[in-house]
């Protein structure tokens, strides 16, 4: 009966307008939510369950705000929350290294993550968490099957490869071509009730350190024609302006 | 200085262009870059000469073949010189990226925009903000293309290494064949179809320009959900890819926030829209306001003309 492990992120929703105060970030009016590939892969990881067995653990690293989006995966049918309590700002290395031993702690065949965090855009936590665990990994999967073993789809050269996947492995999901189910009313009150099991582990200095946030620069204004027919003076701009063509 | 290390990016059996930006990102990180070209044929790596590396290492592993994150991390580490490793920003790139650093106990910085010494700069919530961070000894970073300039000159030579990877999948099938078509996040020139494309069959007359200008042909989500023939693969945004090319031609699509997520960073924008007040127009460096109807034949004879 394998132990699954799926990792969740709290994030700003994408739709929020980012503003910058002084030199970070200012979330403080922002809404947070579950980072949107985290979803795929508590779906994915409930999956895996229904056909082999055994139960769901949802993870996350972060202070105690985000124990909601651990509620929410609670919610959808996970069998366990369990929240690593780190508000400081971890480098990868750091939160590598204490998900590695969370890993070993919790005792996990597979786990399942987001191809990439809303807010980092980074994909480096499922194949580094890999990497020091000494297992596989497969990154950006959009489908999974379960009927013998693991086995996902996988985006290679433009096209798709069906990899399979010897356990223990990391598995970092893509959106997949397949619904992620939502919340019942039933889950939702049992998500209530649930406890959070919380620990702490250490974690290296970090070697990466932010200076600072800034928003991107402002792109000129463009140039704007009306009509068809101004095609042909962008392309000649494309070519003699871009030097592109 | 810092050793620093660059990983080739790869395309088609030959050493891709976009390499020699990557040295010039490595110079401005520590000093003379190792180029390390994963391959199984060494012969690969005499594609490197002249892209500014200080020497060039062809690494030989039958790991290579096919992809596979643990193989391909083992098998460059084991050839690798410590220092700080300098790697493409592809979705393969980033993976080992992050493998790479993980196998030596290091943080991992993806999608550097900018670099200053020991300071690199990256995107952050799909590049609605920018974050710089300071390193202090060795990294691994990811660095985006399009940005950096091409490095030259270098090593005139290659050295070859045999090596060995710790291979942990294997492909079972291939399912979807690699289209014949550029996949948008390799492409230095995109061609995007929106909603307002109208149907998926009218995707020929963004084919056609691709074809024409040697660009790849991409789709918003919008596209990609309400046509069956529009793959996954083509769609650009927060839940497709992210592409940062030269050119990034966008074509009855509106410009939401979740498709600018995938594309602002490009370097030019041209939009082709019906609407004038389609937010698409604000982040466009050329935007026209037509039906692609009446544009797109017009931009075909063009480039067609241009690129006689
Ligand atoms: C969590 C989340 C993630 C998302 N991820 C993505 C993503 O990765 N990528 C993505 O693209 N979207 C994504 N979306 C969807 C996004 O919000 C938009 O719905 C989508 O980008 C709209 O696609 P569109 O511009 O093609 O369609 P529409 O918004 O319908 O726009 C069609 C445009 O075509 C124009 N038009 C119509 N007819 C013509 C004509 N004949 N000639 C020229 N112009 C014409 C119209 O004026 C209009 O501007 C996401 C949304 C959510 C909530
Ligand atoms: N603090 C965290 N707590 C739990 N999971 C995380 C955390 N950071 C990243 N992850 C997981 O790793 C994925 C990729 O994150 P990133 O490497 O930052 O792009 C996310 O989608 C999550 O599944």
């Amino acid at each position: 009966m394998p132990h699954i492990l799926v990792l969740v992120k709290q994030v700003p929703d994408t739709n929020a307008k980012i503003v910058i105060g002084s030199d970070r970030v200012d979330l403080s009016a922002v809404k947070m939510v579950m980072s949107p590939y985290d979803e795929f892969a508590v779906e994915t990881a409930l999956r895996h369950k229904e056909a082999s067995g055994g139960e769901v653990t949802a993870l996350t690293v972060g202070g105690p705000a985000a124990d909601k989006i651990l509620k929410d995966a609670k919610a959808i049918g996970v069998d366990n929350i369990v929240r690593v309590d780190n508000a400081e700002t971890l480098d990868s290395n750091g939160l590598q290294t204490v998900l590695f031993q969370a890993v070993q702690a919790l005792g996990a065949e597979v786990v399942y993550c987001g191809k990439s965090a809303a807010d980092t855009g980074a994909g480096s936590t499922g194949p580094g968490l890999a990497e020091r665990l000494g297992w596989g990994s497969v990154s950006n999967i959009i489908g999974a099957d379960f009927t013998s073993g693991v086995s996902v789809m996988a985006p290679s050269h433009g096209g798709q490869v069906k990899l399979s996947v010897p356990v223990p492995a990391v598995i970092s999901c893509d959106k997949g071509n397949f619904k992620v189910r939502k919340p019942n009313v039933k889950g939702i009150m049992q998500a209530k009730r649930a406890k959070v099991d919380v620990h702490s582990f250490e974690a290296p200095a970090p070697s990466v350190v932010v200076v600072n946030h800034t928003l991107p620069p402002a792109k000129p204004a463009g140039k704007t024609y009306e009509g068809g027919d101004a095609a042909a003076e962008v392309a000649k701009l494309l070519r003699e302006e871009a030097n592109i063509i | 200085m810092t050793e620093t290390i660059v990983i080739a990016e790869l395309s088609n059996n030959a050493v891709h262009p976009s390499t020699a930006e990557l040295v010039s990102a490595a110079m401005k990180l520590g000093d003379s870059p190792t180029l390390i070209v994963p391959c199984t044929d060494a012969s690969v790596a005499n594609s490197a000469v002249g892209m500014g590396a200080a020497s060039i290492i062809a690494a030989k592993a039958e790991a290579f073949a096919n992809y596979d994150a643990k193989g391909w991390a083992s098998a460059i580490d084991a050839v690798a010189p410590q220092g700080i490793i300098v790697t493409g920003s592809s979705p393969q790139s980033k993976d080992v990226a992050a493998r790479l650093a993980a196998r030596r106990s290091l943080s991992v910085v993806q999608d550097a925009v900018a670099v200053d010494g020991t300071t690199v700069t990256s995107p952050l919530y799909s590049g609605k903000a920018m974050q710089t961070v300071s390193i202090n000894g060795n990294v691994v970073v990811s660095v985006r293309s399009n940005i950096f300039p091409a490095a030259s000159g270098g090593a005139e030579g290659t050295s070859v290494v045999d090596t060995t990877g710790d291979v942990a999948t294997s492909v079972q099938e291939f399912m979807a064949r690699a289209s014949e078509r550029l996949d948008v996040a390799e492409a230095n020139i995109i061609i995007s179809g929106g909603r307002g494309m109208g149907s998926p069959e009218n995707f020929t007359h963004l084919e056609s320009i691709a074809d024409t200008i040697g660009a790849a042909v991409g789709a918003s989500r919008a596209a990609v959900d309400t046509w069956e023939d529009i793959p996954h693969t083509m769609q650009v945004g927060q839940t497709g890819k992210t592409v940062n090319p030269n050119l990034y031609i966008a074509v009855g699509i509106s410009g939401a926030i979740q498709h600018l997520a995938g594309m602002r960073s490009s370097k030019y924008i041209v939009a082709i829209n019906k609407d004038a007040d389609a937010p698409i127009f604000q982040h466009a460096d050329y935007g026209i306001v037509a039906t692609w109807e009446e544009a797109l034949p017009v931009l075909q004879t063009t480039l067609a003309n241009m690129m006689a």
